[in-house]
């Protein structure tokens, strides 16, 4: 459903991403694994439409989405749940999510999702006008993957859930991602949490310096020496 | 009593309230003379100006100080074409030209964050005013324009017909979709774009929007003024009047800016007629103790006086 084929992008002079492809298929959760400053972020914001790559190709079903803008991309069903969670931290937990759903496809059946969302974290529906500034930051990354999941999105990239969060909470976050691909979304995962990582994802790619240096089936990657020895500490 | 109807009661109440306003300033000219209008008519001019500014940088937090160029196009246009044209077709386009101003503007600026915004905006009064001083000069070879003059009932008309569309219209923003995300813009621009937001596109429509009030109150003001030139047309103090009011006020709510400029305006008055000399050195001082004092203007400070008088009653009973 995603297809990414042979991107170059720049900040400035400087190359951030080389020649990178890579897919991701219906109900499938692929991981992006990979150390700080080895240009995940980057990569995702390129496939969302906030950066522009300046050589390659994004197709999203079927839809060739590198010149289109990132609310376009997200009207075709691509989600993104950004890093550090992004919330609008003086509007309430429902105000949060309804903007979610702020693309014409959705907007109409609002009411529904947010019940949906409700459903997936409990904890919000009791906190609904509460401030999202006011959250703590297991409840607020809940109001961010619940944002994302208001667009009701086909493909979801959501961009290191794990962020600041205790263990326990962090064990919910892949529950739940769990229970996103037996909906049947497709998820595209970025991860500093490797290990847990590889566990979920059906597959994985590694990035670094802004290459793709490997990729594969989870199982597999997990076995592999050097994931072991750079990621795993094993 | 539950939430819903307390809610619709309340509601209830506001409506009546603003009915009632609205039926006493519609009838003020008939059973008042002279000063009472000319002072509405200022303290009109200075809540559209305010009301419009807030509608944009309230909510996007981008602080434009282009208020007086969106004014000053509509002061000229009805210098330009008040003569020829009906009226209220004179309103019109001095709004709409204001409109496609903002547009071009927003278009090019609104990439632009924070003090660099608020520069550029400042920036184009001058610019508007030098050039079409230059023009009046060179080509023109005057400096001035005379403006079809109106009585004041008239003018008063105007503008508040003016100000009962810009209230419906910002009351309309702020309970839609738009006005969230007019809001979420505010707060963090790249999730408003994440979640989908044509965040220039909303930027630049909501300053255009504004502008038009601007623009279309500047039209009605320029036959009050019965002579203009750049610099009448384009002061600065249309640009900075408006912010101070909207702080002053504060921008949390619809008639806080409303209070804001009703009040600002009628002690301008004061102190000009009572201390003329001295009287922006008192005005001064003034506005800087409500931004130290007042931070939620005051509107928030009366609001928070009254929560607090309602939980003192909550536990007496």
């Amino acid at each position: 459903m995603l297809h990414v084929n042979h991107i170059n992008a720049f900040y400035g002079k400087i190359q951030a991403l080389w020649d990178i492809s890579l897919n991701v298929h219906e109900a499938e959760v692929v991981a992006l694994v990979g150390a700080n400053g080895a240009g995940k972020t980057t990569l995702v914001n390129t496939i969302s439409g906030l950066l522009r790559p300046t050589s390659g190709l994004i197709e999203f079903l079927g839809k060739r989405v590198d010149d289109l803008k990132s609310h376009s991309i997200v009207e075709l069903g691509m989600s993104h749940i950004p890093e550090g969670r992004m919330l609008f931290p003086n509007m309430s937990v429902r105000e949060n999510l309804e903007m979610g759903a702020y693309t014409k496809r959705v907007w109409k059946n609002k009411h529904k999702t947010l019940e949906q969302v409700y459903d997936l974290f409990p904890v919000l529906r009791a906190r609904q006008r509460q401030l999202a500034r006011t959250l703590s930051g297991g409840e607020q990354q809940m109001v961010a993957m619940g944002r994302g999941l208001m667009s009701n999105p086909k493909l979801c990239i959501i961009d290191e859930p794990s962020c600041g969060l205790a263990p326990i909470i962090v064990q919910e976050m892949f529950g739940i991602i769990g229970s996103l691909r037996s909906q049947g979304i497709a998820i595209f995962l970025i991860e500093q949490n490797v290990q847990q990582t590889l566990e979920i994802a059906n597959r994985a790619y590694v990035l670094e310096n802004g290459r793709l240096i490997l990729e594969g089936n989870s199982q597999d990657l997990i076995q592999e020496e050097m994931i072991k020895k750079a990621y795993l500490g094993l | 009593m539950d939430i819903t109807t307390l809610k619709s009661k309340k509601s209830l109440i506001w409506w009546t309230v603003i009915f009632t306003i609205f039926i006493l300033l519609i009838f003020l000219p008939f059973y008042t003379q002279g000063y009472a209008v000319v002072l509405l008519i200022s303290i009109l001019v200075y809540v559209i100006l305010t009301l419009s500014w807030v509608m944009f940088s309230g909510s996007t937090g981008y602080m434009s100080l282009a208020p007086a160029a969106f004014f000053g196009v509509g002061i000229y246009t009805s210098a330009l074409i008040g003569k020829v044209f009906p009226f209220p077709i004179t309103v019109l386009v001095g709004g709409m030209a204001s409109f496609i101003l903002a547009i071009l503007v927003g278009a090019l600026t609104l990439r632009l964050k924070g003090i660099y915004f608020a520069i550029f905006t400042f920036g184009l009064v001058m610019l508007i005013a030098y050039s079409l001083l230059f023009f009046e000069i060179q080509v023109t070879g005057t400096r001035g324009r005379f403006v079809i003059v109106m009585d004041y009932n008239t003018i008063y008309f105007y503008m508040l017909g003016i100000f009962m569309l810009l209230l419906l219209t910002t009351y309309l923003i702020k309970n839609s979709k738009y006005g969230l995300a007019l809001r979420s813009i505010g707060q963090e621009e790249d999730a408003a774009a994440h979640t989908g937001v044509n965040v220039v596109g909303v930027k630049v429509m909501t300053f255009a929007i504004s502008a038009f009030f601007m623009g279309a109150v500047g039209s009605v003001m320029a036959t009050k003024l019965t002579y203009i030139d750049p610099f009448i047309a384009f002061s600065t103090t249309y640009s900075f009047m408006p912010v101070a009011m909207a702080i002053f006020g504060g921008t949390g709510s619809l008639y806080g800016p409303i209070i804001g400029a009703a009040i600002l305006t009628y002690l301008e008055e004061i102190l000009i007629t009572k201390f003329a000399e001295v009287y922006m050195l008192i005005f001064g001082a003034i506005l800087v103790a409500a931004i130290l004092y007042l931070p939620d203007g005051l509107v928030g400070f009366i609001q928070k006086i009254w929560r607090r008088l309602m939980e003192r009653n909550h536990v007496d009973t």
